[in-house]
């Protein structure tokens, strides 16, 4: 039996340093593959719509997602609700490239998330905190992302998480041994992987940014903090002038440590996404699947 | 000896390991003044374009003005090593597509096919032999992630490796290239390979 988990999470470690657009034509994929997306993230409607639209939200018409894996050569996100291995055994199905067991469609189960391990194709999970990705990573995820906001180009959830996590490994990381246990029972997952961020000083598979992230400047914020790649949903296709403010997010988390670089990125990119403040919100998407 | 790894996106990191494991110092390439900086340097030098995504850092490499000095010092006799999307990058032609290889005359003399194994659920692990008439048959593992392999050689290209008859390891002169991913293995034989080229 080949060893799925690692090529999964090897398939991650190509993305690092990328930027993940979030698309819903044929179309938009083309211009996101164009502007040096590292992969797309096919759905129906973008988190500030969904939010707009309110309802339950489901996975994507496979129809839908199939059109897009025929528009591009890079790898091919979808969404499915959280806890809905039906939906992921469809994904699975239509071959995509990584499913996203997500917390912007409405959770399909309030107790129990997926059980990755039974499938053969990856999958990314959000987190808010260590605890959280490190019971993804037990059940099979082979790519984390910080939930951050999804729809609000607000990057302070984002801030917020990415921040928690890298303040918990460094936690891990000065802990004496006998401690581990202590902290596998309070973070709530098994001690290999406790013990594994305690001798690395990473999660063991590759953390993404996501959720509100809207500027070429906020993608850097989040890559400084420590992400190893950027997802970005509304922010795009939201904005004044994508092309550009797609190409210009891809520049900036490959510079992200050069000031100068993301200067000259974020003159005359047009409007960005309105936005709403995390206070304005009242569906706290982050607050889905613990 | 100094090695430059191309850092526009992808697996770099994991190239820069490898070379450390094997005591070998590198820089990270992700914009024309790093790429400046490395060429001025007076010793040995090597070049790695890793994997990640072909079309992403074609993108970046146009937008940083990074082709024609790539390209000229690639002319120029520099030994380069592509792993994957770096494979691609490195060939003439990618088989079903009109577009010119940005290196020119410098590329490599093969065809390659992108996704030449499917989507993901294709991605595969194996051990196969890999090298030339000078070293043993010795099987290296091979981690192929969505990965292309050769479909056409011409003649003063050396296929190092075949899996399934497929061609997923060459040579041609001061350039190196794989299918498959040595930096996400232990095993430094590959990175030995190649730094015994420079």
């Amino acid at each position: 039996m080949e060893n799925r988990v690692e090529l999964n999470r090897n398939l991650a470690q190509m993305l690092k340093g990328g930027v993940i657009m979030d698309v819903t034509t044929p179309e938009q994929a083309k211009i996101a593959e164009a502007a040096g997306a590292c992969a797309v993230m096919a759905l129906e409607r973008i988190p500030a719509d969904i939010r707009a639209a309110g309802g339950v939200s489901r996975m994507s018409d496979p129809k839908m997602i199939k059109g897009i894996q025929d528009a591009v050569s890079i790898p091919v996100m979808a969404k499915c609700r959280i806890g809905h291995f039906v939906e992921a055994q469809i994904l699975e199905a239509i071959e995509i490239d990584y499913i996203d067991e997500s917390e912007v469609l409405s959770p399909a189960d309030d107790v129990y998330h997926i059980d990755k391990r039974k499938f053969k194709v990856p999958f990314v999970c959000g987190a808010k905190d260590l605890g959280e990705a490190l019971r993804r990573i037990n059940e099979g995820a082979t790519m984390i992302r910080t939930k951050g906001e999804p729809g609000t180009g607000d990057v302070i959830q984002a801030v917020r998480h990415m921040r928690m996590m890298q303040s918990e490994i460094r936690r891990l990381v000065s802990m004496s041994e006998d401690e581990l246990y202590e902290a596998a029972k309070q973070l709530r997952v098994p001690y290999d992987l406790v013990d594994f961020v305690h001798k690395n000083g990473k999660l063991p598979v590759v953390n993404f940014a996501a959720g509100g992230v809207a500027t070429p400047a906020d993608a850097a914020l989040m890559m400084q903090l420590g992400a190893e790649g950027v997802f970005v949903g509304s922010g795009i296709f939201k904005s004044g002038d994508p092309v550009k403010r797609a190409q210009a997010i891809v520049k900036a988390v490959t510079n992200y440590n050069n000031p100068k670089v993301i200067a000259e990125l974020s003159e005359d990119l047009g409007e960005a996404m309105v936005g709403i403040n995390e206070s304005e919100i009242e569906l706290l998407m982050a607050e889905r699947g613990k | 000896m100094i090695i430059a790894i191309l850092a526009l996106q992808g697996a770099f990191a994991e190239h820069q390991q490898m070379l450390h494991k094997l005591g070998t110092d590198s820089v990270l390439i992700r914009n024309l003044p790093d790429w400046q900086d490395f060429i001025g340097r007076d010793e040995p030098k090597g070049l790695i374009i890793p994997g990640g995504e072909s079309t992403a850092m074609k993108r970046i490499m146009r937008d940083e003005n990074l082709v024609e000095p790539i390209r000229s010092a690639i002319a120029g006799g520099l030994p380069t090593f592509g792993t994957c999307a770096g494979m691609i990058l490195l060939s003439k032609k990618i088989e079903g597509s009109d577009a010119e290889s940005f290196l020119g005359d410098a590329a490599m003399d093969v065809v390659v096919r992108r996704n030449a194994y499917g989507r993901q659920l294709g991605s595969f692990y194996t051990e196969d032999s890999f090298g030339d008439d000078s070293s043993a048959e010795e099987k290296v593992p091979m981690t192929f992630i969505r990965a292309p392999f050769i479909v056409e050689v011409g003649d003063s290209v050396k296929v190092l490796a075949k899996v399934d008859g497929n061609i997923v390891a060459v040579r041609q002169g001061n350039l190196l290239a794989t299918s498959f991913h040595p930096e996400l293995n232990d095993d430094v034989r590959v990175h030995k390979f190649f730094l015994s080229m420079i």
